[in-house]
């Protein structure tokens, strides 16, 4: 784990919209194949930041650096590129509803990466089987459950071949059954050495994947460390109390 | 009675030619309010501050003055004062694709509004650019719920075309007047080119509403939601 380089690396991010401050100068670094949870409370800034990171929301001070490189936000191609490199998965999955599966992952590949019709469908079909859709890939959005839209969009993601994956509580929107589904493709990534940032509630993929978990609260990264030492039998975190909370009102499902 | 039916006999072909050239001006019109209304609305939406206000300045100028008055506008005053030619048709056509257009900007930006942000957030994400995103993302869906409602502005521009005919363009209001004031049977006459005019209407909305059938995304009920 110490030979494994950075990949990403986020400093001093502000963010505010109009008087609510979201963010009070949030950082991190990602090292390759890491993962990193993040937890607390809701407007807390969870998606905020992980919007950030990509630039979906625009930070106002902060830098973002890619291997090193930061980017220049104000430079709308370096965001595009930026926005290629680093994946993000949304808690509503956002499916193009009017193109099917199929066309749902090729869209970007076609349109960004340039890829011929036939290349394109041909590593859409490979993405789509990789999350057990492969006999899905001719319907529509409205046509799939919750679990299977998530797992497109997460095909969808991966096709574009992206450094570090962001996933905004990919679980929270679906139906106690269909978490299963999505957490096995999250575990099978985290499996293969994906990086990834992830906001979840659920304490399975906190326990079970996290190398590390971030608490945030208020905007700041309230409290950070390995699940041991933020989890760990007897300790009085708030981190902690958290997740006691979470047990409490039965969301963990672990 | 006998001399009615023999004089609308006798026009009926003559009308039928005006149809067909009120249909050609509702076709043209709609077609140049279809890419200047989506070009607006987008440039409403997403474009900066000072174009939004000339835009929107835009909207409330043909919103705000009569057809009849933009089209002597144009064609009386206008193109006397370039010194430019036009048929009547063209003039028809540019009038009142010029006012159709803004009518069709604010259904555009209705229908772009409604879309849910995740889908452009998504696409964002994937590296598209802005205008990719608008383009492959947007606008076929967008386009699709905007069909209804085209269908009415279809229907109100093709009875506005009507105006066409103070300016001597060829269509069926002209053609109409023409024969009445040789006939004196106006009675008959103005019926059949109310029904001329009605079945028109009839044809276009039918059309729209089979396009639309066509371009329904499936899953998706006829109230546009999930089943």
């Amino acid at each position: 784990m110490t030979a494994a380089k950075t990949i990403l690396e986020v400093e001093g991010l502000h963010k505010s919209f109009g008087d609510n401050t979201i963010l009070k100068g949030v950082s991190l670094t990602l090292k390759e194949g890491e993962i990193k949870v993040l937890i607390g409370p809701s407007g807390g800034g969870k998606s905020t930041l992980l919007q950030c990171i990509n630039c979906l929301v625009t930070p106002e001070s902060g830098t973002i650096s890619l291997h090193g490189n930061t980017v220049n936000l104000e430079n709308k191609k370096e965001l595009y590129q930026l926005r290629q490199r680093v994946g993000m998965i949304f808690q509503e999955f956002n499916l193009f509803d009017h193109l099917t599966a199929l066309e749902n992952v090729t869209i970007a590949l076609r349109k960004v990466k340039n890829f011929s019709k036939v290349s394109a469908e041909k590593r859409a079909r490979l993405e789509l089987e990789q999350v057990g859709l492969g006999d899905k890939t001719d319907l529509y959005p409205a046509q799939l459950s919750g679990g299977q839209k998530q797992r497109v969009a997460i095909a969808r993601t991966l096709a574009m071949d992206p450094e570090v994956l962001l996933l905004d509580e990919p679980t929270s929107a679906l139906d106690p059954e269909l978490v299963g589904e999505v957490i096995a493709v999250i575990k099978a990534l985290a499996a293969k050495g994906m990086t990834m940032i992830m906001a979840t509630h659920q304490i399975s993929l906190i326990s079970g994947l996290a190398q590390n978990v971030l608490f945030m609260e208020n905007g700041v990264i309230a409290e950070q460390g390995s699940p041991k030492e933020l989890l760990g039998a007897g300790k009085q975190t708030r981190t902690q109390g958290f997740c006691d909370r979470l047990s409490d009102l039965g969301e963990g499902g672990s | 009675m006998y001399a009615s039916f023999a004089v609308i006999i006798d026009s009926f072909p003559y009308l039928i030619q005006g149809a067909f050239i009120t249909a050609g001006i509702v076709v043209c019109a709609m077609l140049f309010g279809l890419v200047l209304g989506v070009c607006i609305a987008i440039g409403i939406i997403y474009g900066p501050r000072p174009l939004r206000y000339l835009l929107n300045l835009y909207l409330w100028i043909f919103r705000g003055v009569p057809v009849l008055v933009l089209l002597f506008l144009f064609y009386f005053g206008l193109l006397t004062y370039l010194g430019l030619n036009l048929s009547a048709f063209a003039s028809v056509a540019i009038v009142l694709g010029l006012t159709t257009a803004a009518y069709q900007a604010n259904i555009f930006k209705g229908a772009i509004l409604s879309l849910p942000r995740g889908q452009f957030l998504a696409a964002s994400s994937l590296g598209m650019s802005d205008i990719q995103a608008i383009k492959s993302i947007l606008l076929p869906q967008a386009l699709r719920m905007s069909i209804p409602a085209w269908s009415n502005e279809y229907s109100i521009i093709l009875k506005d075309s009507a105006l066409a005919f103070v300016i001597g363009a060829p269509e069926i209001m002209a053609r109409t007047q023409f024969i009445a004031s040789r006939t004196y049977q106006h009675l008959p006459l103005y019926i059949t080119a109310g029904i001329i005019y009605f079945v028109l209407t009839w044809l276009g909305v039918r059309l729209l509403l089979q396009l639309e059938k066509s371009v329904r995304i499936p899953g998706y009920s006829d109230h546009g939601t999930n089943p």
